[in-house]
């Protein structure tokens, strides 16, 4: 059992420290590799520093295409700047290579609206305002399909607007990046407060069965990260891939270094066009994910999200149908080893695991470090991967645990996944804030020595 | 694989001028659609105005939604794209932006385009995007089994209006026009000369291009609305439909009951998808 990939070192929740985080890629097969990265380096002012956003062992598909790592991007703001979550996101779109960003003006998603704007055109790229959050995904897919790297951002709201078209990427397997700046709801709810609600929206929305990929970064450097990874994941596995930020994230101005190199993950297409009678929907020999050719290159694309056949042809076929569906649910879900990404402190000899994700896992790591200071034997699990959820991982780490403590905001949802994984005699509390307000630290503690 | 069926042997159809654009294969290949029904025949003139165009059919992409109109593009044997009830405009225009040489041609039902579509047909308009919008009004949603739509006549029957439709109707390419197209035309499948020439003109012309069909639907519209057979309808069609210059001539107590076809606008207006650009490029240099 490789429990050995707990992190020990000592985590404060300083932002500038997100740097410091290692992140670990869970394996059953073989003892899991640790990434240290080395941020400190380029604050010394080592030039050469590469920074690798995070390293994890992805499948091996001709779709993986490492020559498109460390590509210098003239579109990097190297340095160190002072941005809040949404220009950081911003950021990291356009350093990710976003072509085109259509979005429709809805808080607290907006800046990122407002930044692209005016950077956008500025390294070449397009920015449009939808006219509401239907138009804006379907532009974005449309615009992937010939052949863009594109980009929406909205809030839980626009998030159930854009189910339907969420839906339509899942199904026709178009890689594109959907932020949710999650906001407390549900309706309008409050606009300028925070909340964690959208868990299980960005993941069952839509009608029927798919897979997609959720990512929670817990700091404005995280929302400049995990854009980036976000674009790489999508591309790699060809799924609409979510951020997940929240109102504290959009507002929250800090520290944000912009690396001088990012890794760029180039589209999987294929060479061999024979025109008419290319098979759209074919997977090659040993893996999950068709190449994906663009409009107009000649391919004879068929693009439809009807239940379909290798050539595109709509099918009502259980035996079409069955491993159709299985393939856009085991291509992500049966991948989690690979995508799963944590951070983890103090978890080597823990009585009481707290697991948390977003800026809430901020104001955790801030408790656990005080909790250990009064000898109570905690330590915490950040999530960063929330979809798929890290079910084999947390089954690793939970199978000696007697408690575990979730705290997030909202009426409990990560709770649901936690207690699914985990054995039936782990005691699970939830320690739920339904939004505007975040956890603070004492909340936390006092909980936790509740626990103890 | 393209499969020619036993049908592709017989001579006459394998003159059809717009056989060699179709894509065999699909379940119920030839097509869905019922017999009689108008859709197959702006098929035909879609590719009548391409074929007429010179254009490369590799660089024209044919988007679809839902309903008989939308299973439209999904024959079209070069890249198309089938995608949401009355979206394919908004689709269309994120294909136009990421590749402007593409020639974007969207066929839509008239439930689509003027109900759930809405929206996506005003913005589309008033963004003036270089894609071309084909509606083929037969006035009712055929897939769903003949419900009223919103072009559906005021009176007329359908399965949801037994009692007839007590909404008024919705007069596109008014609407369009209002919008911002550039190009705006109505035609019927009774005219299929001026249909194929509009629709080539909508394709040529930079910005907006749209075109209203009025095709027959004897399996639902007709039959709720006692029109008879397909024949009738054109028939029904001939007389309903006169010349926009006609129409204009007549008294507007005469006017009531007919439609008037023929273009509506053409004009010049800036396009959105070379301002993008245009402006990406300027930035960029400076």
């Amino acid at each position: 059992m490789n429990i050995a990939l707990a992190v020990g070192t000592v985590f404060t929740s300083a932002p500038a420290t997100s740097w410091k985080r290692k992140i670990v890629s869970t394996s059953e097969e073989s003892t899991p590799r640790m990434y240290l990265i080395s941020m400190p380096a380029l604050v010394a002012g080592c030039a050469s520093c590469i920074v690798v956003i995070s390293q994890l062992r992805l499948p091996r598909h001709p779709g993986n295409n490492r020559k498109g790592y460390q590509v210098s991007n003239p579109r990097l703001l190297t340095g160190t700047h002072l941005m809040n979550g949404q220009v950081a996101c911003a950021e990291g779109a356009i350093a990710a290579g976003v072509n085109l960003f259509v979005g429709y003006p809805i808080t607290p998603a907006t800046e990122i609206s407002e930044r692209l704007s005016r950077r956008l055109p500025q390294v070449g790229a397009i920015y449009l305002q939808g006219a509401d959050e239907l138009d804006s995904l379907a532009i974005v897919i449309g615009s992937v399909w010939g052949g863009y790297k594109a980009m929406t951002a909205t809030s839980g709201n626009g998030i159930c607007l854009m189910q339907e078209n969420i839906g339509y990427a899942a199904m026709t397997e178009t890689p594109c990046v959907i932020v949710d700046m999650m906001r407390a709801g549900p309706g309008t709810g409050v606009a300028t407060k925070t909340a964690q609600g959208d868990v299980f929206q960005v993941r069952y929305g839509s009608n029927a069965d798919y897979s997609i990929i959720a990512l929670a970064p817990e700091s404005p450097q995280e929302m400049f990260d995990l854009t980036i990874e976000a674009f790489r994941l999508s591309e790699i596995y060809r799924v609409p891939t979510f951020v997940l930020g929240d109102e504290i994230l959009a507002h929250t101005r800090e520290t944000v270094i912009i690396p001088p190199q990012v890794h760029i993950q180039e589209r999987y297409t294929t060479e061999q066009c024979p025109g008419p009678g290319y098979k759209t929907w074919a997977v090659p020999e040993g893996s999950r994910i068709p190449p994906m050719p663009a409009f107009g290159e000649g391919y004879c694309l068929a693009v439809s999200s009807f239940a379909r056949t290798e050539d595109g042809s709509p099918t009502q076929n259980y035996s079409t149908y069955k491993p159709l569906i299985e393939r856009l649910w085991n291509k992500v879900e049966e991948d989690q080893d690979a995508l799963t990404q944590v951070e983890t402190g103090w978890i080597d000899d823990i009585e009481i695991l707290v697991i948390a994700f977003g800026p809430v896992a901020r104001s955790v790591k801030s408790a656990v470090k005080q909790a250990r200071a009064q000898g109570i034997r905690a330590g915490y699990c950040r999530l960063i991967t929330l979809w798929p959820f890290p079910d084999r991982y947390l089954k690793r780490l939970g199978a000696n645990l007697n408690k575990v403590l979730v705290a997030e905001m909202n009426m409990g949802k990560v709770v649901r996944e936690v207690e699914r994984c985990l054995s039936a005699s782990t005691e699970v509390e939830l320690l739920s804030k339904p939004g505007i307000e975040l956890h603070r630290p004492s909340e936390i503690l006092e909980a936790i020595k509740r626990m103890a | 694989m393209t499969i020619a069926p036993d049908f592709i042997n017989d001579k006459k159809i394998a003159q059809h001028p717009a056989i060699k654009y179709f894509r065999f294969g699909a379940p119920g290949t030839p097509h869905i659609w019922c017999e009689g029904c108008g859709i197959g025949q702006i098929f035909h003139y879609t590719c009548i105005a391409i074929e007429e165009l010179g254009l490369d059919p590799n660089q024209v992409v044919w988007v679809g939604g839902s309903g008989c109109t939308g299973r439209m593009c999904t024959y079209w044997k070069y890249d198309y794209m089938h995608t949401l009830h009355g979206r394919p405009m908004a689709y269309g225009t994120g294909i136009k932006i990421a590749n402007p040489s593409l020639t974007v041609i969207c066929h839509m039902g008239d439930g689509e385009t003027s109900a759930i579509g809405g929206n996506h047909l005003i913005q589309t308009a008033r963004r003036n995007v270089d894609i071309v919008a084909i509606c083929i009004n037969n006035y009712t949603y055929g897939m769903t089994g003949g419900q009223h739509s919103p072009t559906s006549p005021t009176g007329s029957t359908s399965a949801t209006s037994p009692y007839g439709q007590i909404e008024n109707s919705f007069d596109l390419c008014k609407l369009v026009a209002a919008a911002g197209a550039t190009y705006v035309a109505r035609a019927t499948v009774v005219n299929p000369k001026p249909a194929i020439q509009y629709i080539k003109k909508a394709i040529t012309k930079k910005g907006f291009g749209f075109v209203e069909i009025a095709a027959q639907c004897p399996t639902f519209f007709s039959r709720s609305n006692k029109l008879g057979d397909n024949i009738d309808m054109l028939e029904w069609m001939k007389k309903t439909y006169i010349r926009k210059e006609q129409f204009d001539r007549l008294a507007e107590d005469e006017q009531s009951g007919k439609i008037p076809w023929g273009e509506f606008v053409d004009c010049e207006r800036s396009e959105l998808v070379s301002g993008l650009h245009q402006l990406a490029r300027l930035r960029k240099e400076e």
